[in-house]
Formats: structure tokens, sequence, C-alpha cells
């Protein structure tokens, strides 16, 4: 079920964008995202594919992982793409149902829905190739970094570190646990395929609770672990891997920048 | 190395009848392999927990290299002191990359990062799991991830190391991985090592077996002397080691065998030399 999360899959690389500084990549793919919502013309958005598509090759990840990426996105895509084409009104009407008049597609619906469905998708490739090309401890170290300076208004930056940290490292366990569950379900006669959506939900308690005591369980056992090695919520810690900005990192805001202001002139005219 | 001075406790303190540890006293020298065995809620993880000042004793003092565990001033002392592994490999991992979880004991002691560095290679070296310091620990086999667990506490550099049942959820190679590890560390680098388990073939191989039943010490003495009392080892609910059973048998059946057996190849010398005296004698 949650095997095609690729969030905190890691692929091992050497590429210009593997060496990127963590907080720098977060930053920069910050700003990807706020790019994808200024920008809504079609052609802007053949644009912002082509630059995709050079980072993805430059970072020399194997296309089936950002495929992969996108897999499990494809049912809201498809949600996505079908209520915007219908519900959008508009003047240019493009095709009417003969049965009832209300159900009918405009040129304004269809272009709103190509664009959110490209929004998704880019939103997509573009998280994912930041965690993919980023060691869980470098992204959660880079994000502890940037939310440093709000500890200021009590934010707890290493906390909320070591949470993303803890949740990324149990993603794979709990959900071959999850696998399992269902699978000893099933092999008591559980039945989780027909039925109605309540029935189906309903269906879903005999999972949820033993997952949920023995996460309960785990956390218990991780605590007492992680106390056995001297945890002290970040008090005087330090890290092996030292964060280090280099020229890469310049010249990667730099391209950054300069495709952004580039993407906006464009817009703006 | 650890003493425990008259230690008891309780998880319930408006009920102090239901004390785990009843009066308890333990000395474990440095450098030694002690095993602990006992039934099921006998109090093993409980006296364990209390070795690292995880538990604190409700009567009683431990002490870890001369340091009383309720010094709160130096608890990280006593924790980097005094190594704890656990049962479950996967819920003692806390990092989704096998490097990082060896870093992160000596992250929490604010050590150098070169010094980390030179530490989680090292550590990853003596438990041989040095080509998987990139791997992510979900991909790996039980007894991986228990020899991660390991390195992950040598990374503090402790002079003991106390291991809570670490084979019971492996599979007999990750088993007989994970104790060749351990009893490596006890020989060549005179770790001193606690074990608890259930499988009388690895208290076997200790210096000295402890016994627990009810809270209470039982019996404390060298794997042979322990396991030659066959029939009160069964009286505390526990087994012996195959070998042992088969020489006991042996022996009531008056076939004259010294009784302090404990390893097929002591068994397999023993059987042999008293089949060519047998031979002998007719
Ligand atoms: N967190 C806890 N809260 C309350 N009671 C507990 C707790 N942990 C253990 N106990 C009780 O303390 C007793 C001793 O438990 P302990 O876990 O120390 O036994 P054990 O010898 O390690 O057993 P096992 O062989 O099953 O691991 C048991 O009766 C158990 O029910
Ligand atoms: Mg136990």
């Amino acid at each position: 079920m949650f095997k095609d999360i690729t969030i905190g899959q890691y692929v091992d690389g050497n590429s210009v964008i593997h060496r990127m500084d963590a907080r720098v990549k977060i930053l920069l793919s910050i700003l990807y995202i706020i790019l994808l919502f200024v920008i809504d013309s079609i052609a802007l958005y053949a644009v912002f594919g082509v630059f995709t598509a050079f980072l993805v090759i430059i970072s020399r990840v194997p296309f089936k992982y950002i495929i992969k990426g996108l897999k499990p996105m494809l049912y809201i895509l498809i949600f996505t793409a079908v209520i915007n084409l219908f519900v959008t009104g508009g003047e240019t009407v493009l095709w009417q149902s003969s049965l009832w008049k209300g159900l009918k597609i405009t040129k304004e619906g269809l272009t709103i829905a190509v664009q959110m469905v490209l929004r998704l998708v880019f939103l997509v490739i573009g998280t994912s190739l930041l965690t993919l090309t980023t060691t869980p401890i470098m992204l959660t170290d880079g994000i502890e970094k940037l939310l440093k300076p709000l500890d200021a208004v009590k934010v707890p930056s290493h906390e909320i570190a070591m949470m993303m940290t803890i949740a990324i490292r149990f993603i794979p366990t709990l959900s071959e646990e999850t696998e399992k569950i269902i699978k000893a379900q099933k092999a008591r006669g559980a039945d989780f395929e027909s039925g109605n959506i309540i029935k189906r939900t309903k269906a879903m308690v005999p999972i949820l609770v033993p997952l949920f005591i023995s996460a309960f369980k785990r956390a218990d056992d991780l605590a007492i672990a992680m106390d056995s090695r001297c945890y002290n919520s970040g008090k005087k810690r330090t890290r092996m891997k030292q964060m280090k900005m280099t020229w890469i990192d310049a010249a990667a805001s730099g391209v950054m920048i300069a495709f952004s202001v580039f993407v906006i002139i464009i817009q703006r005219f | 190395m650890i003493d425990a001075k008259n230690i008891t406790f309780t998880y319930d303190e408006e009920e102090p009848k239901k004390y785990v540890l009843k009066g308890l006293d333990l000395h474990i020298k440095r450098g030694s392999f002690v095993a602990v065995l006992g039934h099921n809620g006998s109090g093993k993880s409980t006296l364990a927990k209390t070795f690292n000042g995880i538990l604190l004793p409700s009567g009683g003092t431990v002490y870890v290299a001369g340091m009383d565990t309720k010094d709160e001033t130096k608890i990280f002392d006593i924790r980097s002191t005094a190594g704890m592994v656990f049962q479950n490999p996967d819920n003692q991992m806390v990092a989704a990359i096998v490097e990082d979880e060896v870093a992160f004991a000596p992250e929490n002691l604010g050590v150098e990062p070169s010094e980390i560095r030179r530490r989680v290679d090292e550590c990853l070296e003596t438990v041989n799991m040095s080509e998987f310091a990139k791997s992510s620990p979900s991909r790996l086999s039980g007894g991986q991830k228990q020899r991660i667990a390991i390195a992950a506490v040598l990374a503090m550099e402790p002079e003991c190391i106390i291991l809570d049942e670490p084979t019971a959820m492996l599979d007999p190679k990750g088993r007989s991985e994970v104790i060749k590890t351990i009893k490596e560390l006890n020989k060549s680098r005179n770790m001193t090592v606690v074990l608890i388990t259930h499988f009388m073939e690895e208290a076997a191989i200790a210096d000295r077996v402890v016994v627990m039943n009810h809270g209470r010490i039982e019996m404390d003495d060298t794997p042979s002397k322990i396991f030659s009392q066959v029939e009160k080892i069964k009286e505390l609910g526990l087994d012996v080691p195959q070998v042992t059973e088969l020489v006991f048998e042996l022996k009531k059946q008056g076939i004259d065998l010294p009784s302090d057996i404990i390893t097929i190849e002591e068994c397999h010398r023993a059987i042999l030399e008293k089949l060519k005296k047998g031979t002998k004698n007719d």
C-alpha cells in the first residue's frame, strides 16, 4: 500500500544536485513550488517542463523513481482533472451532454484542468527530486537549520526535525506491518474488496487497531533505545556530516533565480 | 564494573507487594561475560534497565564503574559506559541510513565530527557491516540489523554492553552472527558483556550464568556447574542445552560421564573416550 511512496527513498549518487547543500536545495525547491503557482499559461508550463526535465537529467536519478513517485498520485490526478473539467464555468462550450444541459466542457474548464494536473505533476516531481537526491538526515538537518532562527519564537526546530527523521525511518517498517496485518486478516476471512464505502471503511478497523497498538509499542521501545544512547533533545548535539556551501550552491541558486526572473517577466507581459 | 547492592524495584508504588526485583545483589566483574537466565516475567529486563539508569531502583543502589545511577549529573557517563541493545532490531533504530544510525549516540554526546566519522567506520568494521554503511536498515536481515544496533552502541565506546534477548527475533543464521560478534567483543576487546537470553546454548558460552526466579537470584555459577543441575534448572522453568540433556539421560542409564559437559565438542570427546575405554575393558 505504501510501497510506492518515494519520500525518504534516497538514491545514492554524486551528481551536482546530490552535492548541493541541503539548505540551499530546500529553499530552491520552495522557490520552484512558488513559481509553479505563479504561472498560468500553457506555454510557460511547457518551459517549466523543459526545465524540470533538465533537472532530472543532471540529477542522474533513474527515470523509474520519478514515475514511481507519480503512481500513487494517479487517482488524485484523475479526480482533479475531472472536477476542474466539469465544474469550471466558461463561455466557449466545446461539448455538451445531450441528456443534461448542465454537463458540459468549456474551453476555460479544459485549460484549468490541464493546468491543475500539470501543477500537481511538477509539484510531485520537484519534491521527489529533492528527497531522492538528499539523504534523510541531511534533509531533516537542513530543515532544522532553516527553522533555527524561529527558536526565538518558541518553534521547536530540533524536535520537528527529529520527528521527521523518525517518521521517515518508520515508513517502510509500518507499511510492511500493514501488509502483514492485512494478509493475516484476509487469512481469517476478512473482506476488504466488496461492499460500499461504509462497509469497506468498517473493514479497515481490524487493520488499524493492531497497527496502532504496535506503533505505540514501537514508540515506547524507541524512546528507551534513544535514552540509552544519551539522547538529550539537541542540547550540545554535534553532527557527523557537516553542511557547507560550495560554488555548486552559488551556481544552482544563480540558475534558479535567473529562471524565476525569466518566468515572472514572461508571465507579466 | 556493575555493582547492584540489595536492589528492589516495583513498577507500581501504590502496591508495593508487587515487587519485580526483591532485594538482589550482583557484582559483575570487568571483562567478564555473564549470561542471565530466568523464566518469563522473572525480572531480567527490569534488572537490565536499572544497569544504565533507565529505571532507578526503588531501594538499594546500582553502581556503574563506581557511579551511582541515581546521580543525575552523571547519567550520560553512565549510559555511555554501559551500552544497551534490545530485543527488537526495528524498534531501536532512529535513522534511515546505517551510518547515521551508528553516528546517533556520539552525536548526542557532542563528539567532534571527525572523531564521529572515525568511530562510525571503526564500529561498522567491528561488526563486519562496513559495506552496508550507506544502505537503509529496512533492507537488511534481522541479524544484520542487530549487528548495526551493536555498532550503534559501540560508538559510545562503552566499557560494558548489556544485551536484552538480542537474538529472540532472529533466525538461526542471524542468531549465530550476533553471538559470534558478542563473543568476539568479549574475547578480543575485553568488553564486559551481560547477555540476557532464553537460549541455553548461548548461555553456555558465558563465563558465568546467573539464573533469576521471581525477582531474586536463584543460581549463580559457571555454566557447567549450573547446567549439571538439570533437575533444578527444570524446576525453575528453564531448559538445559541439548548436549547436557543427552549426558544427563545417559547418566541415568548408568553410563558414567562427567556432568559438566556443555558444548558439542566436549560431549563428542567424552562419549568417544567412554566408547574406547568400554571396548578395552571387554
Ligand atoms: N512497564 C511496565 N509496567 C508495569 N509492569 C511491568 C512493566 N514491565 C514489566 N512489568 C512486569 O514486571 C515483571 C517482570 O518483567 P520483566 O520484563 O523484567 O521480565 P523478563 O524476565 O524480562 O521477562 P521476559 O523473559 O518475558 O522478557 C512482569 O511481571 C511484568 O509484567
Ligand atoms: Mg525481558
